[in-house]
């Protein structure tokens, strides 16, 4: 069942892959990468449960907080420009709205 | 006896784990618009992880592993809807562009059930074809 769970997810990371490469609007990229980066939490796991080597479950650990930060910078960085794009209008109703 | 137990049970959880995690990659894959996208996505993942992670911990007994894979579900637990809400707020504040898009692809995406419904013709005539 884990080299079947294994298959199931290397299956799953190149469906979002294909979101990724696919992806009309720059949120769909962000979406399909942020389960990307899920999924390759479980996969350490898994790896780790598969070759016998409990070391790697810190690795799987570290990387879902990075998976986290990454995904709410880059979805700030975003948010930003577009507030700055779409100029002083909608930029004061959010800054009133926060 | 227990063993055995433990082992039908991990199989279950870590089935069940990949028969949700391949649904919302389909959906990820498959939905039209992004705000179902999100859904599929989101609403599957946190579920997935935590059917994944429970089936592992039954297969690490009592040992750090099984601390460590609590940290992992935790964690997820927390950041993975905290991850879907900051995606779908900050998509909501570029909605001038998002909104846009399926407003105009409504009419485009009309005909498409006239196209789905013209397969199935297509096909009993390929039946009485053959």
């Amino acid at each position: 069942m884990l080299n079947a769970t294994l298959i199931a997810l290397l299956v799953v990371m190149s469906l979002a892959l294909v979101r990724a490469i696919k992806g009309p609007s720059i949120h769909d990229r962000i979406l399909a990468v942020n389960m990307f980066g899920t999924k390759t939490v479980l996969l350490i796991a898994v790896i780790c449960f598969t070759f016998g080597k409990p070391e790697f479950l810190d690795i799987a650990l570290v990387y879902a907080l990075i998976n986290f930060v990454s995904v709410i910078g880059v979805l700030r960085y975003f948010e930003f420009r577009n507030r700055n794009q779409n100029g002083t209008r909608n930029g004061s109703e959010e800054l009133a709205s926060d | 006896m227990i063993d055995l137990l433990l082992g039908y049970t991990s199989g279950l959880l870590l089935f069940l784990g990949c028969f949700f995690m391949l649904t919302g990659a389909i959906g990820l894959l498959r939905f039209p618009d992004f705000y179902s996208r999100m859904h599929a996505a989101g609403v599957t993942d946190t579920l997935a992880t935590i059917l994944i992670i429970a089936g592992l911990m039954l297969i690490a007994g009592w040992s750090l592993a099984l601390f460590k894979l609590a940290l992992i579900m935790l964690f997820i637990f927390f950041t993975s809807p905290t991850a879907s809400h900051a995606l779908a707020r900050s998509a909501q504040l570029c909605a001038l562009r998002l909104t846009q898009t399926p407003v105009e692809k409504g009419p485009a995406d009309a005909p498409r059930p006239v196209a789905e419904a013209s397969a199935p013709v297509s096909k009993m005539e390929a039946a009485e074809g053959t």
